[in-house]
C-alpha cells in the first residue's frame, strides 16, 4: 500500500468518528439535563466537526478529483465510512453519553497525543491543536462518570449499565490494518497495541473513582475499519446526509 | 480611501491589528496570535498566513473575510490566505496588556501557561481571579459557554458570573 493511500484512509477513519460523534452530541441540543450541559455537548460537537473538517480537507488534498471536505462527508455510502462503531451507539441516557465519551475521549487522546510525534507535519499540526480539545472532553466525561459512579443507587446502576452495554465496542477502536502497518513503518502513525495500554490505564482510573467495575467481555464487536457498522451508522447518515442528497451543492 | 503608499508588511500588519476578534471585540486578531506572517510582492500581491484557534471555531470564516476585505480596501491587489498549523495556536501567546483588555472587557484571561497540566485538569481545586472585583473565591460554573474558547465561572465575593478564557 502507498503512503499517500493510507494517510487518505487514516484521514477518514479518524474524521468520520468525529463527525459520526459530533452529530451524536448535537442530538442533545435543547434535550440536555442542565442548560450548562446542553452547552458542553454541543461545544464538544463543534470541537469534533471541526476537527473533521480539517482531516476531511487534507484526506481531499491526497484523493484530488474535486472532492471536498463537503463531498467526503456528505456523499458516500454507509460501507465508506470507517468510523469506530462505538461513536455511532445511540445517546441512551445521559449516563450512557458520558460513559461513551469517556471511552472515546480517553482513546482520542492518547492517539493524538502519539501523532503529535507523527513524522507527518500535517497529522503533527493536526494533533498538537486536538490533543488539548480531547482533554477537555475526557475531562468532562470523566468528572461525570465519577459522579456518577459515586452519586445515587440509580446513578450507579445506570452507570455501570452503560459500561457494560458500551465494553464490547472498544476493541474496535484499536483495530489495524495494512494502513496501520504503512504509517507505522513510515513512522507517521503510532501502534495501536500500545495506545490500548495507555488507554485501559486512563479509563480505569476514573472507573475505579467511580466505584465503577469493568466488564469481561465474552462479545466483542468489530468491523469499522472495513466499513462494517452496526444498525444505526445508516439512520444517522439519513439525517447527516438529507440536505446534501435533496439540494446537491447547497450551501449558505 | 484613496491610498497612493504602496503597501509594506508593516503597514499590512498596522491594518490587521485593527481587525477585532468578532467574539472579544476589545483584542484584535494580530493580539490574538493568530496572523502568523505577512508577505507582499511587488504587484501588491498580499498572502497572509494564520493559524486556528479552536478547531471548530466559528470565527475563523469571519477572520478570513474581515482580512480580505481590510486589505482590498487599502491598496492590496490580491490576498491569498495561508492556513499553517503549525506551531500550533496557544493562549500563552497572548500578552500581559491582551490580557488586562480581556479582564477590563469582563473577561478573566488564562491564568495558567497551557503546557502545566494543572490547567487543563485539577480546574476544581484552581482558583480564576475575578475579573470584577479582582478576588479569587470562585467557583467554575461550566467547562463550556457561549464560545467554545470560553469557560462560565462565578465570583462569590461580588456575586457576578463571569467568563473566563480557558487555557489553550
Ligand atoms: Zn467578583
Amino acid at each position: 500500500m502507498k503512503t499517500k493511500e493510507a494517510i487518505y484512509t487514516y484521514c477518514l477513519r479518524i474524521a468520520d468518528s468525529n463527525l459520526i460523534l459530533g452529530q451524536r452530541l448535537a442530538e442533545w441540543c435543547s434535550r440536555g439535563p442542565i442548560l450548562e450541559e446542553d452547552l458542553a455537548m454541543t461545544n464538544i460537537s463543534l470541537d469534533l466537526f471541526g476537527q473533521a473538517e480539517t482531516l476531511y480537507e487534507y484526506a481531499a488534498s491526497i484523493k484530488g478529483n474535486n472532492a471536498t471536505a463537503d463531498s467526503l462527508a456528505f456523499l458516500r455510502v454507509e460501507r465508506e465510512y470507517c468510523n469506530r462503531l462505538i461513536v455511532e451507539q445511540p445517546n441512551g441516557d445521559f449516563a450512557f453519553t458520558m460513559v461513551r465519551e469517556l471511552l472515546f475521549s480517553s482513546f482520542q487522546k492518547n492517539l493524538y497525543e502519539a501523532l503529535y510525534k507523527s513524522n507527518d507535519e500535517m497529522f503533527k499540526g493536526f494533533a498538537g491543536k486536538a490533543v488539548k480539545e480531547a482533554k477537555y472532553h475526557l475531562r468532562h466525561s470523566s468528572e461525570w462518570v465519577i459522579r456518577l459512579g459515586q452519586g445515587t443507587e440509580e446513578s450507579h446502576r445506570r452507570t455501570q449499565w452503560a459500561i457494560d452495554e458500551l465494553w464490547r465496542y472498544t476493541a474496535d477502536m484499536f483495530e489495524m490494518n495494512e494502513v496501520d502497518e504503512e504509517l507505522i513503518s513510515m513512522g507517521i502513525a503510532p501502534d495501536l497495541k500500545e495506545i490500548q495500554k495507555l488507554w485501559i490505564k486512563s479509563v480505569m482510573s476514573v472507573t475505579a473513582e467511580a466505584g465503577l467495575t469493568i466488564p469481561e467481555t465474552p462479545h466483542v464487536i468489530k468491523g469499522g475499519n472495513d466499513g462494517i457498522h452496526t444498525e444505526h451508522l445508516g439512520h444517522i447518515l439519513c439525517e447527516l446526509q438529507y440536505l446534501q442528497r435533496a439540494h446537491p451543492g447547497a450551501s449558505w | 480611501m484613496v491610498n497612493t503608499e504602496p503597501l509594506s508588511e508593516y503597514k499590512i500588519m498596522e491594518l490587521l491589528a485593527q481587525i477585532p476578534d468578532p467574539d472579544i471585540p476589545v483584542v484584535s486578531i494580530v493580539e490574538l496570535g493568530i496572523v502568523r506572517d505577512v508577505q507582499v510582492d511587488d504587484a501588491s500581491k498580499v498572502t497572509v498566513t494564520i493559524t486556528p484557534t479552536y478547531s471548530g471555531c466559528p470565527a475563523m470564516s469571519v477572520f478570513k473575510e474581515d482580512i480580505r476585505e481590510t486589505l482590498l480596501k487599502n491598496g492590496a491587489k490580491e490576498v491569498d490566505i495561508k492556513i499553517s498549523f503549525t506551531p500550533a495556536w496557544t493562549t500563552d501567546w497572548l500578552s500581559e496588556s491582551t490580557r488586562y483588555k480581556m479582564r477590563k472587557h469582563g473577561i478573566a484571561p488564562p491564568e495558567t501557561n497551557s503546557s502545566d497540566p494543572v490547567a487543563l485538569f485539577s480546574s476544581g481545586k484552581q482558583k480564576i481571579k475575578c475579573p470584577h472585583c479582582s478576588k479569587t473565591d470562585t467557583n467554575l460554573t461550566s467547562q463550556f459557554g457561549s464560545t467554545p474558547c470560553k469557560a462560565i465561572w462565578f465570583c462569590n465575593s461580588c456575586n457576578q458570573p463571569f467568563e473566563y478564557f480557558k487555557c489553550y
